[in-house]
């Protein structure tokens, strides 16, 4: 059971501002039900002064998903449009005293409810375009994650999925997520990856070889019920065998490629990997 | 919340029949001893041990030598599991299905990590086990299948005698979760070609902690928790004695209300499930209603979600589940019905709803009351479906 603040089960079973405004000046739709919550929202705009006078919302979800799209709605109401951008899904996160991590999604969902609204009233296009898509499952875009995470100050992809989905369906777009996050924070001092040292003795080499297959690369082909093992390094040769669901998928060569670029990225560039 | 709690979650754990915790609370103070022991203080409760392990096995006719006393439902499926593969170390490949409960499901993914070969078998869109794929995932290989008496989610059977005809022929070890079923419907092992069943104390009105494995004479069998020479040395670990005893009573119970649970438990179900579908806008049962277990129902409801309903029926004391992602904890929803084909519309707003021999004519009357406004509220709330 989630450990929901008053404030979020009050507007969840009451809520504020629920349904559409009449002939709205902004529309944001995000989400969709194959995703498991949506949200709609309507807004009614002075055009002279270009203050939110009414704003409403339709929502199809969770408890919290309801209450963060009331939530917005009260913050935004008698802002401009220009001070309602500034909100953040901190902001209709605290709002609410606070919701469980796993439904931080839920504030994210609302925040970019309003922008698509405040873009369809601006007459803008879509903040962001559909074609850099990362996590297809949720339909999560590149420059969402890039920002959430930014804001939010997101290191790991546990908190990625939480705050966007992102990961959280059939888990291949995990690797690109991480990818995202090492660019994000590469002049920070999170360190997400082990250093590549500069010269390596053999032992040393294999030692590392053996490090980076254990704790990079057998986890995740495991999460899709693979496996791997090393057989032999001999030079730049690394010889491995393809095991479990591993050993009889017809993307066995990808795999292997995949293996060959994270040990050139993480042991050296040299590496051939080959399939026993 | 207002009121008193209406429980409609049995699937989930049941209430502890008075009779059963009456039954318990002895062995709990006075009586604390062993069972191993030699002194007369401990070793006279070998008898209670002795009595308990013949009210289970009296509930599926079994021997009480075929009864293994575990800690729940998960240990004994991941028992009966391990030991087949233990008994038959050249075979690599394990049969089951999609909709398993974890304690199968995850078992068989992290022995697929192990480097078996794993078959998880599909349902149609009713929940009804793909017969065709069962029979060609057959091969030389195969060191057991588990398949489930009945679904948690959906109630729906699967045809275990059947399917353990066929396993017979072939000499291929068949493991059953009955977890749902006994205490529900008549099982009797005399019948059913089986070699292990899994049993679960706390879905039968016993406390949570105790379960039984129940491996038919003539089957190979391997420990799965190694320590004394408790259960005849196939179980380690001191026995949970109170909860055994308790478990036993439960049994007991089960057997007299048999009748009960198909009859006035079904009736109960069949009149909530009814008239939710004809007052709920866009509500739709899920799974194969021709077979299934008696005090079971699983509702679909179209453009809402499910936790939101559960947080309403809350409100009202009323306890019910979902399959919905939101409810899961993970972001994917149940996948039982992602196995059948449920449409999503449907399945993040599908709700489950499970009864007992306690629940009453009164409690769905109030439940059949509140329902439909809970829905139309939900709806009116969601862009779609208007």
């Amino acid at each position: 059971m989630w450990d929901y603040t008053e404030r979020v089960k009050e507007l969840f079973l009451h809520p504020k501002n629920a349904g559409e405004v009449e002939n709205p000046d902004g529309t944001g739709e995000v989400g969709s039900i194959a995703c498991g919550d949506a949200l709609k929202l309507t807004l009614k705009v002075d055009r002279t002064t270009n203050r939110i006078l009414d704003a409403r919302f339709q929502t199809f979800g969770c408890a919290s998903a309801i209450a963060s799209s009331s939530a917005l709605t009260e913050i935004i109401k008698g802002k401009t449009v220009d001070e309602a951008l500034q909100i953040t899904n901190q902001d209709i996160a605290e709002y609410l005293g606070g919701l469980p991590k796993e439904k931080m999604h839920c504030s994210v969902m609302g925040r970019e409810a309003l922008e698509a609204a405040i873009a369809n009233y601006k007459g803008e296009p879509l903040p962001r375009e559909k074609q850099d898509i990362v996590c297809h499952c949720f339909e999560v875009t590149g420059e969402k994650i890039r920002q959430v995470a930014l804001e939010n100050r997101l290191t790991t992809v546990e908190e990625v999925t939480d705050f966007t989905k992102a990961g959280g369906g059939c888990g291949a777009c995990i690797p690109d997520i991480e990818k995202i996050l090492a660019t994000l924070w590469e002049t920070s001092p999170v360190q997400l990856e082990p250093q590549k040292p500069k010269r390596l003795t053999n032992l040393q080499k294999i030692a590392l070889i053996q490090d980076v297959i254990e704790k990079e690369i057998r986890p995740r082909l495991q999460a899709d019920g693979g496996d791997l093992e090393l057989v032999d390094v001999d030079g730049p040769r690394v010889v491995v065998a393809l095991r479990a669901m591993c050993a009889s998928c017809h993307m066995a060569d990808v795999t292997v490629a995949g293996i060959q670029e994270k040990l050139r990225e993480l042991v050296s560039e040299d590496l051939v990997v080959e399939s026993a | 919340m207002t009121g008193k709690t209406i429980y409609l979650d049995n699937n989930a754990t049941t209430a502890v029949a008075p009779e059963v915790l009456e039954e318990m609370l002895p062995y709990l103070k006075d009586a604390y001893g062993n069972p191993s022991s030699m002194h007369t203080f401990g070793g006279r409760l070998h008898k209670k041990l002795d009595e308990a392990r013949e009210r289970v096995a009296a509930l599926i006719h079994a021997e009480p030598e075929e009864i293994v006393f575990t800690s729940c439902g998960t240990e004994s499926d991941n028992t009966a599991i391990m030991s087949a593969l233990e008994s038959w170390p050249t075979r690599r490949h394990v049969v089951t299905t999609r909709v398993e409960h974890p304690a199968v499901l995850n078992f068989g993914k992290h022995l697929a990590r192990k480097g078996y070969r794993v078959t998880f078998l599909p349902v149609d869109s009713l929940g009804r086990l793909d017969l065709d794929a069962f029979h060609a995932a057959l091969d030389e290989d195969v060191a057991v299948v588990s398949i489930m008496y009945a679904n948690n989610e959906t109630g729906v059977f699967f045809p275990v005698e059947l399917l353990g005809q066929t396993l017979r022929t072939r000499d291929i070890v068949f493991h059953t979760d009955t977890v749902q079923a006994v205490g529900k419907i008549p099982i009797d092992v005399r019948r059913l070609p089986v070699d292990m069943v899994s049993i679960s104390g706390h879905k039968l009105h016993a406390p949570k902690g105790v379960g039984a494995l129940y491996v038919r004479k003539g089957t190979r069998f391997s420990p799965y928790i190694i320590g004394g020479h408790q259960e005849h040395s196939r179980r380690g670990g001191t026995e949970n004695l109170a909860s055994i005893i308790g478990f036993g009573k439960a049994c007991e119970l089960a057997g007299h209300h048999l009748h009960q649970e198909q009859t006035e438990v079904a009736a109960l179900r069949d009149r909530l499930e009814s008239e939710l579908v004809r007052d709920c806008p866009g509500a739709a049962v899920i799974g194969d209603t021709s077979r299934r277990l008696p005090n079971t129902s699983n509702i679909g409801f179209e453009f809402v979600e499910g936790e939101a309903i559960l947080l309403r029926l809350d409100e009202y004391g009323i306890c019910a589940s979902s399959g919905s992602a939101c409810t899961s904890g993970s972001l994917e929803p149940s996948h039982v019905l992602r196995a059948m084909g449920v449409p999503f519309t449907r399945m993040h707003g599908s709700v489950r709803l499970s009864l007992s021999r306690y629940t009453t004519e009164a409690e769905i009357d109030q439940v059949i009351g509140v329902f439909p406004g809970i829905i139309r509220e939900l709806r009116a709330l969601s862009p779609y479906g208007r």
